[in-house]
């Protein structure tokens, strides 16, 4: 009953919150009823059951509830009228008011914290309190945010609509990448287990987007890159907490079934015709997740992947990982000289030192791998990698 | 929703006598014609450069005149457009196809009846 009734929820919440919004055009308002209607639900349904269209049920009581709030409060006369003309779920060109929603809560005139804030609280229906604890940041931080965030939206116009064809690309872009910050808030610090896992909700977040927009093929990739990487979670940690690199991990432990859906996802947005750097980055965590062992790894596929994704995105990261795979191909040596070159753009970015270091470890000069490692831990303040890092240096 | 779009430009980089100055008049004749035209547009101007501004501060009481614009800054306000369009995403549309080089900050315009006016008792 648990399950059913937080999968109900999860489905429910954004549907709610977003047919309210756009009949209210108030997000406050809006979201309480939307929790009352879920205490409502949770008030009810343990002994009634999940009532057959749980949709219908929570929209019919969020719309008495806010009758009632409205009754009491005359100088809401307005909205009121508003909700007696019954807002209904599903009344859009795109048939779920949610994706309207997601492309409200990431629009790019709202800063980038804001838009993950809003898209957890509106969206997937957390509380305040849950996304404090997945940012690691005081509660009354987040509520501000939230507040900011809904009030440009009232008054600089925000609309809650799908973008017209020529703004699309640019638009889901940037909902693709709210999504794709939000899984790696989480994945990242999976370690912690106070900490809200954020990777699952994203990975929601783009199976939703898929399903509302099917034909995006970078939606996919996103979606099928987020499967592959939760695939292997459960290897990436030791029971004390400790970091596992790919390369140790215990590849028993991947979940087979979501890499056959992962690589099922790729080759799905392949077929469109439209690469672009998400599906490259599936691409390339499938041969990751295909390779029977890290020996096994065909590297060869991984280089040519990282090729395409640096002139996608002539991103310096993308570029030094691509030095890695290129160690594997060509030694050391030429890997090294290829990060040199980026050395400028490259030195806060820890994972450069660290990547310095393992190949100095290969080309036999301990020292200087030392001293690279030492750079890598005096810039990252994740403690799992401070650890691993702690250890090489010590050893 | 009404905003004023307010195109903000390096005025030294502006010389009326270059003929891409000129071309680029042209193309701004062109923007402002097209959407006054489909009405979205309902006032607007081109400001002089910052040499001619004078900025007029008052402070703890006293009124000051100095020579200059408000901010000292390379960048400066040359000139407005004000809209009446539907949301943000087509204030943005128009600012986007400003035909000048120079950013375009879109800010929405007080007006009496905004919503949140209207549940002030």
């Amino acid at each position: 009953m648990t399950d059913e009734l937080e999968r109900v929820f999860r489905e429910e919440h954004g549907r709610l919150t977003a047919a309210l919004v756009r009949s209210l055009g108030d997000w406050d308002l809006a979201e309480e009823l939307v929790q009352d209607a879920l205490v409502a639900a949770l008030e009810h349904w343990p002994e009634d059951g999940i009532p057959e269209n749980p949709g219908a049920w929570l929209m019919t009581t969020a719309r008495r509830k806010g009758i009632d709030r409205l009754r009491r409060e005359a100088r809401y006369r307005d909205k009121l009228a508003q909700l007696q003309e019954e807002p209904v779920i599903g009344a859009t060109a795109h048939g779920d008011e949610r994706l309207e929603l997601i492309f409200a809560c990431c629009h790019p005139a709202l800063p980038r914290e804001s838009q993950i804030a809003l898209t957890l609280r509106s969206v997937v229906g957390l509380t305040t309190a849950e996304i404090a604890r997945a940012f690691v940041t005081p509660e009354a931080t987040i509520a501000q945010r939230l507040v900011r965030a809904k009030r440009k939206i009232t008054e600089a116009g925000i609309p809650m609509r799908v973008p017209t064809a020529d703004e699309l690309p640019d638009r889901l872009a940037e909902i693709l990448g709210v999504l794709y910050l939000m899984f790696n808030e989480g994945y990242v610090a999976s370690a912690s287990p106070e900490r809200r896992d954020l990777a699952e909700d994203a990975r929601w977040l783009a199976g939703l987007i898929v399903r509302l927009m099917p034909d995006e093929p970078e939606a996919i990739g996103l979606l099928a890159l987020m499967t592959l990487q939760l695939a292997r979670a459960a290897a990436r940690f030791s029971p004390q907490g400790r970091l596992i690199l790919l390369e140790d991990q215990d590849r028993s432990s991947w979940d087979p079934r979501a890499i056959a859906e992962g690589i099922a996802l790729v080759e799905r947005a392949g077929r469109m015709r439209r690469p672009g750097p998400y599906q490259v980055q599936a691409a390339i965590a499938a041969c990751h997740a295909e390779a029977r062992s890290w020996a096994e790894t065909d590297w060869t596929q991984i280089v040519m992947l990282y090729e395409g994704l640096t002139r996608m995105t002539g991103s310096s990261v993308v570029r030094l990982n691509h030095a890695i795979a290129l160690a594997h191909v060509a030694g050391a040596a030429r890997a090294l000289a290829e990060i040199d070159e980026m050395s400028d753009e490259l030195d806060r970015y820890h994972l450069y030192h660290a990547t310095r270091a393992a190949f100095l470890r290969e080309l036999d000069r301990p020292d200087e791998a030392r001293e690279a490692d030492r750079r890598a831990l005096a810039l990252t303040d994740n403690p799992a990698e401070q650890a691993l890092l702690r250890e090489r240096i010590g050893a | 929703m009404k905003y004023m779009l307010m195109f903000i430009s390096d005025d030294s980089n502006w010389d009326p006598t270059k003929p891409e100055t000129q071309a680029a008049y042209k193309r701004i004749g062109e923007w402002f014609e097209e959407h006054t035209k489909s009405g979205k547009i309902t006032g607007g101007e081109e400001l002089k450069a910052t040499n001619t501004a004078t900025t007029v501060r008052q402070r703890n009481g006293k009124i000051t005149v100095t020579d200059g614009p408000f901010a000292e800054s390379k960048e400066s306000i040359g000139g407005y457009a004000l809209v009446d369009v539907k949301d943000l995403d087509e204030a943005v549309a128009m600012a986007k196809s400003w035909p000048a080089l120079s950013a375009i900050e879109i800010r929405p315009l007080v007006t009496h009846d905004d919503p949140a006016a209207r549940l002030e008792p």
